[in-house]
């Protein structure tokens, strides 16, 4: 068994200037491994790559000053890197490296290459911005700021016309409250529940289920939303039209926000039930990984000091990890915001704002969805691109926010999750 | 007092109950819409999944039978752009965050943008598209549909290959540069070789997430009645044909829309079930 020993000099990934030092050990002429060393005098720290466990007990039963080391160690921040030393015997191995040539070229494309394609990442966005701000220019020249909160008065009737694409009235009045309503709607279904289901999995679940109920709550976000609303129409709203709906106007009525004169089943709280299922797994997942951040030691000194399991949670768990909570609130609300077509198939479509519940109504994505492929004009299109925009701007600041939030927490804390 | 303080006592035990019943019941709650939907979806499913559906395309309405071959070759076709333009630059931004930008200003700007890019609702996408794509083609196309299917890969496809690449252990990367390995080669053949199987269960997790996305086909790809197979022409789309047939009037579409959903749903569970196994028997720990 010989060795032949390399010097090479690269910067290593922290960019420092490092010294690899590559003992090249072979037998019978054939290389069996390669010896990684970290400092210049060959018995300090060493990194081993083996192309079998066999050649490598070899080489450390021949060499026994040898110590073994699987992390490498980083130079020392003030330690100037030794010179290059000459004497580096020349070898085989070295004259084939040396007339490989220099990779910089190669190397500064590779780079450049995969630089570019991250900038693609932002041009995605900026094209995406700058061509919803284009289209939507018309409406904006002609209704400005009055699209999102005015609504034009029919002069014979004095009601309100908020959506009249015949007359090219616009206003994104009763989206905006559809939206606005079904989401809220969405986050009471799904807060409560969301965050009962993180707490048991994380604090009280046997070990036995976590797995599977972890799974299943993936499972959940993963199925495609038009699932979700092939599903509600033809098993939720029956449902509720049946059994939920007329309870909900007998006992709450008087309040005027079930009023029963909507036979379909469809309209706000269709789709506030079926956006709370959709947003669940998201909240819930979010918020056992903010649960999890939370160090074992501040649960173990809550419950040295005498508190039962459930005072625990809410003074050790809940209350440290409340703001990642809240941030997983509004994720899932960021999600509501741009959800699309499950709410579009059980939310009734109809561009009017009452005061029930249970009416018909329409959100900004279900507008889009329902009339832009048959848009009756460019000031129609135009008013469905502002609505995009609205929609794009709205949910970027909702779920950069909801990230902060979230990374606030997670950040520093080790997860102690697997 | 005694009593007082044993009243208290009383009262904690209760209160810690109720909290652990509302938790199971919570957790009762969020599961049994699932298996709700689950066997729903196989129940109707099942009943009106044939051969025919694999192999026709849609009859007329009023006639009997028929199938939604189209569309499921229309969805193949349309991942297969989505997944040409999405998966190289979303692992070459991988590749970038974790191996050239880590800690730079740069690379967390990409890493943010990508977060937003990933919040953008599906239909504000597919109407961005439609304004790049479709407008300037003149009529709607399998390559627009297949553009904002691409797209919304990128951010996911992105985001698991720079975790996977976190995962490789710097001494390989070394070891690879001082035996003195060009380095874009080193980061191709050595760091992201051992990430790969994470990396394609990030895109496989990918593909799924945009197999089922209807919103931003409805005004690209736009759906077809009939056989389709050109890029440039509007193409059937899967998860599309179940949206226009769950809201027709007609039995026999419902039915079909079925088992439409049985077929999506199935490949979703595949995916997921796959990269969770994967994820799950640590394909990357032999390597550190």
């Amino acid at each position: 068994m010989e060795g032949t020993v390399y010097c090479h000099k690269k910067r290593n990934l922290s960019g420092r200037l490092a010294e690899h030092w590559v003992v090249i050990v072979r037998w019978n002429r054939k290389i069996v491994t390669y010896l990684l060393f970290y400092s210049r005098d060959l018995t300090a720290f060493v990194t081993l790559y083996s192309h079998s466990p066999d050649s490598l007990r070899k080489v450390i039963a021949q060499v026994p000053e040898i110590r073994i080391s699987h992390a490498p160690l980083q130079p020392e921040p003030g330690e100037k890197p030794p010179a290059l030393v000459a004497s580096v015997e020349a070898s085989e191995v070295r004259g084939y490296l040396l007339s490989r040539g220099n990779s910089a070229i190669a190397d500064e494309g590779f780079r450049w290459l995969m630089v570019f394609c991250a900038l693609s990442i932002f041009g995605i966005v900026v094209l995406i911005a700058s061509e919803l701000v284009i289209r939507s220019k018309m409406a904006w020249g002609k209704f400005g700021f009055d699209f999102f909160y005015k609504a034009f008065i029919d002069t014979y009737t004095n009601q309100p016309q908020y959506w009249d694409p015949v007359n090219g009235h616009f206003s994104a009045l009763p989206f905006l409250y559809g939206t606005l309503v079904s989401s809220f709607l969405a986050l009471l279904l799904a807060v409560p529940l969301a965050i009962g289901v993180a707490v048991f999995l994380t604090e009280m679940c046997p070990r036995a289920l976590r797995g599977p109920l972890a799974f299943i709550t993936e499972l959940l976000a993963a199925i495609p939303s038009v699932i979700y609303g092939l599903w509600a129409v033809f098993v939720l709203v029956p449902l509720l039209r049946e059994y939920i709906n007329p309870w909900l106007i007998k006992g709450l009525g008087w309040t005027g926000f079930f009023a029963d004169d909507n036979p379909t089943g469809l309209g706000f709280i269709s789709a506030g039930v079926i956006l709370a299922i959709m947003i669940l797994p998201i909240i819930s997942s979010l918020t056992r990984e903010v649960m999890l951040a939370v160090p074992n030691s501040q649960r173990e000194a809550v419950l040295a000091l005498g508190a039962t399991r459930w005072e625990m949670i809410r003074v050790g768990v809940l209350r440290n990890a409340r703001i990642g909570i809240v941030g997983a609130i509004i994720l899932g609300l960021g999600r509501a915001l741009g959800e699309t077509m499950a709410v579009t198939m059980v939310i009734g479509n109809s561009p009017e704002i009452h005061r029930s519940l249970l009416a018909n109504g329409s959100t900004m994505s279900s507008v889009i969805a329902n009339e832009f492929a048959e848009a009756s004009g460019d000031l129609h299109l135009s008013a469905l691109m502002e609505l995009g925009l609205a929609l794009f701007i709205v949910t970027i600041i909702v779920n950069a926010f909801a990230q902060l939030l979230v990374w606030a927490v997670t950040r520093g804390a080790p997860s102690q999750a697997h | 007092m005694r009593k007082e303080r044993k009243v208290r006592a009383g009262f904690r035990a209760w209160e810690d109950g109720l909290a652990t019943g509302l938790a199971v019941l919570s957790t009762v709650l969020v599961v049994a819409p699932l298996v709700a939907i689950f066997i729903y979806l196989i129940y109707k499913g099942a009943s009106s999944l044939n051969l025919a559906f694999f192999t026709q395309s849609p009859k007329p309405v009023g006639e009997i039978g028929g199938g939604m071959a189209n569309a499921i070759l229309g969805s193949a076709i349309l991942l297969g752009v989505g997944s040409l333009l999405g998966i190289p630059v979303g692992i070459a931004g991988g590749i970038f965050l974790a191996e050239f930008g880590r800690g730079t200003k740069l690379a967390n700007a990409v890493r943010f943008t990508a977060d937003v890019l990933n919040g953008v609702p599906s239909i504000v996408m597919g109407i961005a598209v439609y304004s790049l794509v479709v407008v300037p083609q003149g009529h709607f196309s399998a390559f627009s549909g297949g553009v904002a299917l691409g797209i919304m890969m990128i951010p996911t496809v992105c985001r698991t290959t720079e975790e996977m690449l976190l995962m490789v252990p710097n001494a390989v990367r070394e070891a690879a540069l001082a035996l003195g390995v060009p380095n874009w080669r080193s980061v191709l053949s050595i760091t992201v070789k051992t990430a790969s199987p994470g990396i394609i269960t990030g895109c496989m997790l990918a593909f799924a997430r945009v197999a089922g996305e209807t919103a931003p086909l409805i005004f690209t790809a736009f759906g077809n009645v009939g056989w389709s197979e050109k890029l440039s022409e509007p193409i059937a789309a899967l998860p599309l044909q179940i949206y226009v047939y769950a809201i027709s009037p007609y039995d026999e579409w419902h039915r079909l829309a079925w088992a439409g959903a049985l077929v999506l749903i199935v490949l979703i569970v595949l995916a997921v079930s796959l990269v969770r196994y994967v994820t799950s028997r640590g394909v990357l720990k032999g390597a550190s």
